[in-house]
């Protein structure tokens, strides 16, 4: 295969990998920005995504892409309610302290881990993609609902950006990201700002599962690669900013595929982490972070 | 209120006394009958391994139940002990010691992957107890384990792809790409496939290693190079059919080489999923073969009926549930292997380790049936390591029909050692 085509391909994977890593990286980053919390069970939101996407698309049958539009809406939310409830029962009664609340997000990572074990078992399942079009080049095919995935997390993500800034509730979640304290004195319930964006985070770490469990499957242990990139992302972009995360996400995942298409993944996996290295040196705001007063 | 929680000295004593008659009344109930031969399973339950320990369990059950329904070993009952090593090298060696020294069993069997056995050999090795394979690696036949360690259940990666190279590049084509598993089971294939290809005059262009823990593969599926004839892919892991779907995608409806597939990319994955139509027309390797084919054995059909697999190779209660049909029937036949060697040492318990190993090394050879279902086999009681027949299957309308099959001295190799002279 030529040079042009190899690098054709090798753009498209990235782009795939950018766009459900900016999904995961946005939830992670959304959860530190406003409630300071690192969030170390991020990951299995997006395990529980997948898995609860199997879950769905069994139970609803019918034709594929109808099953998989359900699983779409649904699993998300589930996903979002349960974080909701985690952030109630623990996180709140830790007083989002920070070391107790990384601790406390360790412990949930096992407990959804091997909650997934028991109840879901530990084999992959796939997930069928709602079409199954292959897009045919002179050099090689591609998986039409790949190019998809790319298409729809950039329609999330901009959705996104649309709460943040156009909505009440974007306003509020903002202002509670600049201060919490005045925020209350403004009347401004807290305690439910928290568990909306620790839902929203872990949905959008659903959805982008939910987008990736037709090419990959799902996997009780698929929720650790996800977290560590994420966490590169957010840390090279920035703990809390929204526009940094994203740029991150589309420079790791890019970078990551390509050096992984040219060279190899672990290679990729090493510059990846050297960056965090050099980035937490030279400008431990990280690329787009605010200096904390 | 207290009283219903505290108990009284009164309610203490009586508790005391009836655990101690229960106590003095049980074991007469238990010498009633001979004590059971504890065999120790080393089960890839959880991790990567998972899809084969689900159907290795069953396969294991459904041996047991067979043996204990003829009446046990020596006359005593067998019961085995599952233990889950997560497929993990490091949890494989304290399994091995778990079952050892806690549990008291007899022996161990039914690890299968290479790194966890290499992982777990030694310690096996160390507490003396007898360690039995069901892996394909050649790891043991290598030398590179001890004489504790045995597989006499299935034949190794070297003697398959030794065996099955003359007709891939007689059919097939002559410059072959390899892909594979980048850990010692795929280096066995690389190795000794590279070997028997250049035997045959064929060349191996390009080869390929792929982590096993990988969860995407279309970025090394550039690498194989235009002029590939054949094709040769084997992947093991939670992600096999991504792995074969992505290589769907990447060839399309373009030109493609002959693809040459080791099922181990699609076992416990049906082959007609989604995705996968252009499976259609290529060869695979099978131990056994998953579709129930025209001439199947007797015995092939009551193994089949035993460990409750469909004639699609499906669990007969769920069509989804695919078995890991090439590779269970090593426990099955490994168990068989026990009950002889048992039986020949005239096993009594642990002191008797050293006489069954000696006992299944005196082994020579396994006629087909019903303790060996997947057909008749030749031991080398030297190398530890049993040798049977391959098949090559081509999907024909979305199943796996056998074209040919190897003989037994198609992949026999001189002896890289003699574990029958080393000390216990």
């Amino acid at each position: 295969m030529g040079f042009g085509p190899f690098l054709l391909l090798a753009l498209m994977e990235s782009a795939v990998t950018a766009a459900t890593l900016a999904l995961t990286a946005v939830g992670l980053s959304l959860v530190f920005g406003v409630m300071r919390v690192v969030n170390v069970a991020h990951g299995e939101f997006f395990m529980l995504g997948a898995v609860s996407a199997w879950f769905i698309t069994t139970w609803v049958g019918g034709p594929a892409w109808f099953s998989f539009l359900v699983a779409l809406a649904v699993a998300p939310l589930f996903v979002a309610a349960l974080a909701a409830l985690a952030d109630r029962i623990v996180l709140k009664r830790l007083d989002y302290e920070p070391e107790a609340t990384i601790v406390a997000t360790i412990g949930l990572m096992y407990i959804f881990q091997q909650a997934a074990l028991s109840f879901y078992g530990p084999q992959a399942m796939p997930v069928e993609p709602p079409f199954n079009f292959r897009i045919q080049l002179p050099w090689f095919g591609y998986s039409a609902y790949k190019l998809s995935v790319i298409a729809f997390a950039t329609l999330v993500l901009i959705g996104v950006w649309l709460f943040l800034t156009r909505t009440r509730a974007g306003l509020v979640m903002r202002a509670t990201q600049v201060d919490r304290e005045t925020a209350q004195a403004f009347g401004i319930d807290v305690d439910r700002v928290y568990a909306g964006v620790f839902a929203l985070g872990a949905g959008l770490a659903a959805i982008a599962a939910v987008l990736i469990v037709p090419i990959q499957q799902a996997h009780y242990l698929m929720g650790h690669d996800p977290l560590l990139l994420a966490f590169i992302t957010v840390i090279v972009g920035g703990l809390g900013s929204l526009r940094g995360t994203i740029v991150a996400a589309i420079f790791i995942g890019l970078s990551d595929g390509l050096i992984a298409f040219f060279w190899s993944p672990t290679l990729a996996k090493i510059i990846a982490t050297l960056l965090v290295a050099l980035v937490l040196v030279f400008r431990p705001q990280g690329l787009f972070g605010a200096r904390q007063q | 209120m207290t009283n219903l929680i505290t108990p009284t000295r009164r309610t203490l004593l009586k508790g005391m006394g009836a655990g101690l008659l229960a106590s003095a009344a049980l074991p007469g109930h238990v010498f009633g009958q001979a004590a059971p031969i504890k065999l120790g399973f080393q089960l890839h339950r959880t991790g990567i391994g998972a899809a084969y320990g689900r159907w290795y369990e069953r396969t294991a059950q459904a041996a047991l139940k067979v043996v204990n329904d003829a009446g046990g070993i020596n006359g005593r009952p067998v019961e085995i002990v599952f233990e889950d090593d997560a497929t993990d090298p490091k949890r494989g060696a304290e399994v091995v010691e778990k079952l050892a020294s806690q549990a008291g069993c007899d022996l161990i069997f039914g690890p299968l992957f290479s790194h966890v056995v290499i992982g777990s050999a030694p310690r096996a090795g160390e507490l003396k107890i007898p360690y039995l394979v069901c892996s394909e690696g050649y790891h043991v036949a290598s030398g590179m384990l001890n004489r504790w360690t045995m597989q006499p259940g299935i034949t190794d990666v070297r003697a398959q792809v030794s065996s099955m190279a003359p007709w891939v590049t007689q059919n097939l084509g002559k410059k072959v790409t390899m892909v594979y598993p980048d850990y010692a089971f795929g280096y066995d294939h690389r190795d000794f496939f590279t070997e028997a290809v250049k035997a045959q005059g064929g060349e191996v262009i390009a080869q390929i290693a792929i982590p096993p823990t990988e969860t995407t593969f279309t970025r090394y599926l550039p690498q194989i190079p235009t002029e590939t004839e054949v094709l040769y892919h084997v992947m093991v892991g939670p992600a096999v059919l991504t792995f074969v779907k992505e290589l769907g995608d990447f060839y399309g409806s373009g030109a493609r080489p002959q693809i040459f597939g080791f099922i181990d990319s699609l076992e416990a994955v049906d082959t007609a999923s989604p995705g996968l139509e252009f499976l259609e027309g290529t060869h695979f390797w099978e131990a056994h073969n998953r579709v129930k084919q025209a001439d199947a054995s007797e015995a092939e059909t009551f193994y089949r009926a035993a460990v409750g697999v469909d004639d699609n190779g499906a669990s007969v209660s769920d069509a989804a549930d695919v078995a890991t049909y090439s590779h269970m029937f090593s426990v099955w036949e490994t168990l068989s292997v026990i009950k002889k060697g048992m039986e020949a040492a005239g096993y009594q318990g642990p002191a008797d380790r050293q006489k069954f190993v000696e006992a299944v090394e005196a082994m020579t050879t396994f006629d087909a049936g019903q303790d060996h279902p997947q057909g008749d086999k030749v031991f080398n009681g030297k190398t530890h390591q049993v040798f049977g027949h391959q098949f090559i299957s081509k999907v024909e309308g979305g199943k796996l029909m056998r074209v040919h099959q190897t003989a037994i001295e198609d992949g026999q190799y001189a002896d890289a050692v003699d574990y029958s002279t080393q000390s216990f």
